[in-house]
């Protein structure tokens, strides 16, 4: 670890082993698809197996009349407004008049059994009218393409347009004057790039499970992101008040963002509703890649000058992504990322979201970074090049820093941007010769933002003295831990002295989702929030004990102390709250704001194209991270380690492949091929710690950033390999014999 | 519907009997049949591994076999691991190591390990990540995960009592 000035800490910065451990190692722990209720119904979801069609008529009787089934729902089951539409929300859950991709759920089934349910589903006759459908990126933004949405206007600084569109917004960034600044360049580099549609690629498929009571009150049992938004996107689609909609949330078999949104959960209350009975629902494998929220394929047009001693003065970049079904691609947030890791005086960003017929796009990791990254970090590379510097010292004159314009135009805080250049440039991987025919090495820079947004958790002191600690953000990867050391660390306690549970919607205080890289931050404020304000009341009870003021007692350590009188946190809990456990309780609530930090990463990558099959093998790769402050060092180097891997398997080999009709063609894991032990080394880590200034404890999200730089820094070394620039994605064998040797 | 059949075998060394539909997988009758929810299904084509059993001593995707296959066979499934209170050195070692984040894929590589080393306990990291090629993970990147099955080797060569 490479670590600048930090406070002295007891928990944090260990590696304790995390309370949930044990039920994840014996298979004790209950995911979304292991929720089992007495006497519950099993459900299906019919699908489209059309990419883009006007659905004519719907006939449920034969599914309706077949021994076992109990309810079939379509779109016409959900509320409308008054002219008669839905919102993209509830129309992306069951269709409404077209099928917008193939997958898209058209009506759901529920039976006695999960057998009978798909048999009954096979047996709805659904009468569509084809239309052609548009898949392409670029071409859904021609003026004869057809159209998806009539209604869609395109929004953009010059207002709302006036024909119907694929183009649901064109956003525009301008800094400086980058037109003028380029024809002043010594050094330009330029290049479109491409990438395709990629799927979080989660190993546990979504499972939901509701039950709607007479007197209206719903509980939905859910594997997601974020039990809060799903019991209001719920609440908004169904058209239940919200105070109705209580969502239990299960352990989550990873999400990545493709958790967030609704799939599966009104469509079980809506049968559970019709049933009286409670109705689970899920999915499989081929439901989720074909029926869920991938990221979106992308188009990148980018440019980059420098001058000739290498200092970067002019970018511009022209990015269409695509939004999938429904406007709301990843483009604003590629484009607030792209030049983050540079300070560059002048830049200009065309950004665009398009329609087409393929799964809504949903945030994946680090949601348009990757994508922009890929496009930038090549031409930082081919810059270093042409001017003969070294790829990371051409980094290290650039890095942006404290003072430069971030994202957006506000000044970046203190980050540890230039201090993950500097380790990387002192590593050992760095340093190491790489020998041998068709190798090469490769770097690339990646920025992501951090969001802070809500979050809100309860303590409390229990009769031995420790601490529960009650928290509403699903635990994805380790936040149990996280949360409970920053307690610990607090209170001046042991970490095995706080027991951290994360409950329902009723029983916690709002939380947004667990993403964003936010909730090891945001949660963490709110925990150390709390842990301060149950310590101000202990020292009000504490008071007439000792005959002081509550003012008089100081707290440091996890020791209270006043004069000559002091008690340790445990000491003061039993006096206060006593054997019998009268109860002391505090919470902590924050809204952390929207860009919080800004954290950075630097990967390095050796790889050696074999000429014959075009096969790419990772040799060697290092991870470099500032974490502001690593709470637990063990799970930010898994980030890290994963947020790699995943990269990887973006870089080489993971598309969905669609065939003119919009099928898509791969849609289980051996033919998607996400990476496996075989296809990757160990991942070396440094951990770089340069505290962030607007939390306690000086954390940074971890989560996002590791997944940005892979996807250049391959191409980069593939290039170093094998003398030719990569500008689509994946790089596969076949994608290499085409670049590197003109074979088809 | 063709009638049920029943089926008795071995599970986690309990004598077990469970009447089966002639087209349920043994995956579907652990989860649905016997509450033994700690086997995933991931995939249910044999692609990830999160339903990994042994099956009279072999490594098998649990959904990929049918539940009347299995009449007087011996399974071990995730459950059967530990023993009591306790924990295999496989299961320790992915807790030291944190070697899970989601922990849905936790269970099959854990099975899967054990088969590995209960037959090869000199396996090396290229031998691991050989036989873990058939189980997916895609929040670790693997090298916690390869990490703590090498050190739960280690342990076992020296106190092979401990892994029984």
């Amino acid at each position: 670890m490479v670590t600048t000035d930090k406070p002295h800490y007891n928990v944090i910065g260990t590696r304790p082993v995390r309370p949930d451990g044990i039920d994840k190692v014996t298979g004790r722990a209950l995911y979304g698809a292991d929720i089992s209720l007495p006497g519950t119904l099993h459900a299906h979801v019919k699908r489209s197996p059309h990419a883009h069609a006007i659905i004519k008529k719907i006939d449920t009787s034969k599914a309706e009349a077949l021994p076992g089934v109990k309810a079939v729902v379509t779109g016409a089951d959900l509320p409308t407004a008054e002219d008669g539409s839905r919102a993209d929300n509830s129309t992306n859950v069951l269709a409404g008049k077209k099928a917008l991709y193939r997958g898209h759920a058209i009506a759901a089934v529920a039976a006695t059994s999960e057998h009978i349910a798909r048999q009954a589903a096979d047996l709805i006759e659904v009468e569509y009218e084809v239309l052609p459908p548009v898949l392409d990126v670029r071409d859904a933004m021609r003026d004869d393409a057809p159209i998806i949405h009539e209604a869609l206007r395109t929004t953009s600084p010059k207002g709302p347009g006036e024909k119907p569109t694929n183009v649901a917004a064109h956003i525009q960034f301008n800094f400086g004057d980058a037109e003028t600044a380029f024809a002043s360049c010594d050094a330009v580099a330029e290049g479109q790039f491409s990438t395709k549609m990629v799927h979080q690629g989660y190993i546990e498929p979504h499972a939901s499970a509701a039950m709607w009571n007479p007197d209206g009150q719903l509980t939905i049992w859910t594997s997601t992101q974020g039990s809060f938004p799903v019991r209001k996107d719920s609440s908004d689609v169904l058209g239940h008040p919200i105070s109705k909609v209580k969502v239990i949330p299960t352990e989550i078999g990873g999400g990545f963002g493709g958790k967030i949104p609704l799939y599966l959960e009104p469509v079980a209350a809506l049968l559970s509703r019709k049933t009286g009975r409670p109705v689970k629902l899920r999915m499989d494998r081929s439901d989720v890649f074909e029926g869920t929220g991938p990221t979106g394929g992308t188009s990148i047009k980018a440019k980059l000058g420098a001058t000739k001693d290498g200092k970067l003065i002019a970018g511009y970049a022209d990015m269409a992504y695509e939004g999938g079904a429904f406007p709301g691609s990843s483009v604003m947030l590629g484009a607030l990322a792209m030049f983050a890791p540079y300070d560059i005086a002048n830049v200009k960003i065309d950004g665009y979201d398009v329609v087409v017929n393929k799964p809504k796009n949903q945030d994946y990791r680090a949601p348009g970074a990757p994508a922009a990254s890929f496009a930038i970090e090549q031409l930082v590379d081919e810059l270093a090049e042409k001017l003969g510097i070294d790829p990371l010292k051409m980094r290290r004159m650039n890095s942006s820093h404290e003072g430069t314009r971030g994202p957006g135009g506000m000044p970046f805080r203190r980050i540890g941007n230039e201090e993950c250049v500097e380790a990387a440039l002192s590593s050992a991987h760095y340093n190491a010769p790489l020998e041998g025919a068709n190798r090469g090495r490769g770097v690339a820079s990646g920025f992501w933002f951090n969001v802070g947004l809500r979050s809100s958790v309860n303590v409390s002191i229990q009769p031995d003295g420790t601490v529960n600690l009650i928290e509403g953000n699903t635990d994805i990867g380790g936040t149990r831990a996280s949360l409970a050391m920053q307690l610990a660390e607090t209170l001046g306690i042991a970490y095995e002295d706080v027991k951290p549970m994360v409950v329902d919607t009723d029983s916690v205080g709002y939380n947004d989702v667990t993403a964003g890289s936010r909730t090891t931050y945001s949660t963490g404020m709110a925990t150390h929030q709390a842990g301060l304000n149950l310590v101000a009341e202990m020292k009000k009870l504490l008071a007439p004990k000792w005959q002081v003021t509550a003012e008089e007692i100081e707290f440091q350590y996890g020791t209270f102390r006043a004069g000559e009188q002091s008690g340790s946190f445990k000491d003061v809990a039993n006096q206060i709250v006593g054997p019998n456990g009268a109860g002391l309780t505090a919470s902590g609530s924050v809204n952390a704001g929207i860009i919080v930090g800004g954290a950075f990463g630097l990967h390095i990558v050796d790889v050696e194209v074999d000429p014959d099959t075009g096969k790419t093998t990772i040799l060697r790769y290092t991870a470099i991270q500032d974490a502001g402050t690593a709470i637990h060092p063990s799970y930010v180097e898994g980030q890290m380690q994963g947020g790699a891997v995943q990269g990887i398997g973006w870089a080489l080999n993971e598309e969905y492949y669609f065939d003119e009709t919009g099928r898509m063609a791969n849609s289980s894991f051996l033919d998607y091929r996400m990476p496996t032990t075989l296809d990757v080394p160990m991942i070396d880590t440094i951990i770089v710690e340069v505290p962030n200034p607007t939390h306690p404890f000086g954390v940074r999200g971890v989560g996002e950033v590791p997944i940005v730089p892979p996807l250049a820094a391959i191409a980069n070394a593939i290039y170093r390999a094998t003398g030719v620039r990569q500008r689509q994605l994946p790089m596969s064998p076949r994608r290499i014999l085409e670049t590197t040797r003109g074979i088809e | 519907m063709p009638g049920r059949t029943h089926v008795a075998a071995r599970i986690n060394g309990e004598q077990t009997d469970f009447l089966c539909e002639p087209w349920q997988s043994l995956l579907e009758v652990l989860r649905d049949e016997l509450d033994l929810t700690g086997a995933k299904e991931g995939c249910n084509n044999g692609n990830c591994g999160g339903c990994n059993v042994i099956l009279n001593g072999a490594l098998v995707n649990s959904c990929c076999v049918l539940g009347v296959e299995v009449d007087g066979a011996e399974i071990l499934t995730i459950e059967g691991v530990a023993q009591g209170d306790h924990l295999h050195p496989l299961q320790r070692s992915f807790l030291e190591n944190a070697a899970l984040q989601c922990g849905i894929c936790t269970p099959g590589f854990i099975v899967a390990a054990k088969a590995l080393l209960d037959s090869e306990p000199e396996a090396d990291e290229a031998r691991i990540r050989h036989w873990l090629a058939g189980n997916l993970c895609r929040c670790t990147g693997y090298d916690k995960i390869v990490r703590a099955v090498l050190d739960a080797a280690d342990e076992m060569r020296r106190a092979p009592a401990a892994a029984t």
